[in-house]
């Protein structure tokens, strides 16, 4: 029990630059999605087969929840925040391979994928604002809240960073404490936990960035 | 004190105190659930849904301290390591 959980793992070099486990993981399962996605609609038609009707019904469902928080002209949004879900739910549920860990549970990943709301944020809200409506919703309701709502920007990133993190690597670090104590037959119903958990994670991590992104972007009822 | 010894007890506290204002946050939101659930048994799916993100979302806090006793065991600023 002397695995520090905020220890990044080095596999290799390429050049100059540390290659980390997750990084490896997170090319894996990149690699795999597009993968997936080139093999069912590579020859996409009227009348698809298996893989494509399965993609199908994935899309259609993450379109119609994507649709149900922003609103109107949510189409826009489905792909950043249909990968998103993608990507979280394969990335949280690759802890079930023997061997590999989950990159989310590493601080750099949810800091990388928190990042890219931020961001998407602001480019949704200023494209589809203008600069000044946009920066202006910062002074609403009264421009006495200016530096809370500002500050709020920033910690609700923050958060979200630290409840995936935390949420996936506390989940890792209690296994670790199970298996430590009790052999072989208890840690399973926490490993079945562990997919329930991954999933909710991913679920949640997605919700909030379509409601950030919806509210930014001023046509949804978040406002 | 030790500074270790400080960082030791401030993570058990941590963890220790952190974990009961959510441990009765949960409680009550899965009583709400359950008497909701019992009153319309048809919505369950809706409830069930909402409830696991609610608790998630509640639970959040509990990782936060335990976020701030993984900082101060393992990556603590003001023990050099």
């Amino acid at each position: 029990m002397h695995a520090n959980p905020l220890h990044t793992e080095i596999l290799f070099h390429l050049g100059p630059v540390p290659i980390a486990e997750a990084v490896v993981t997170t090319w894996v399962i990149m690699a795999l999605l597009v993968a997936v996605s080139w093999l069912g609609l590579r020859k996409a038609a009227i009348d698809p087969g298996p893989l494509q009707t399965a993609l199908e019904v994935v899309i259609e469902t993450i379109s119609s929840q994507v649709a149900d928080i922003m609103g109107k002209g949510s189409v826009q949004f489905v792909p950043l925040i249909g990968t998103l879900f993608l990507f979280l739910v394969c990335a949280n549920l690759s802890a079930v391979f023997p061997g590999v860990r989950a990159p989310t549970a590493h601080i750099e990943t949810p800091a990388a994928l928190a990042a890219i709301v931020f961001l998407s944020v602001h480019y949704y809200g200023v494209r589809l604002r203008g600069w000044a409506a946009y920066v202006a919703h910062y002074t609403r309701p009264t421009p006495i809240l200016l530096p809370l709502n500002i500050l709020s920007e920033i910690t609700r990133t923050f958060s979200m960073m630290i409840r995936l993190f935390g949420n996936m690597m506390s989940h890792e670090f209690v296994l670790a404490i199970v298996a430590f104590l009790a052999g072989l037959i208890v840690p399973i119903p926490f490993l079945a936990l562990g997919i329930l958990v991954g999933l909710i994670q991913a679920y949640i991590f997605t919700v909030l960035a379509a409601v950030y992104i919806g509210a930014a972007a001023g046509n949804t009822a978040f406002e | 004190m030790d500074i270790h010894i400080v960082s030791i007890l401030g993570a058990a506290v941590a963890v220790c105190f952190g974990a009961i204002g959510p441990a009765l946050a949960e409680g009550r939101a899965i009583a709400a659930a359950m008497e909701a659930i019992a009153r319309q048994p048809e919505s369950a799916g809706t409830i069930s849904r909402t409830l696991f993100v609610g608790l998630a979302m509640i639970e959040t806090m509990a990782i936060y301290c335990l976020v701030v006793a993984l900082l101060l065991l393992y990556a603590n600023p003001f023990a050099a390591a």
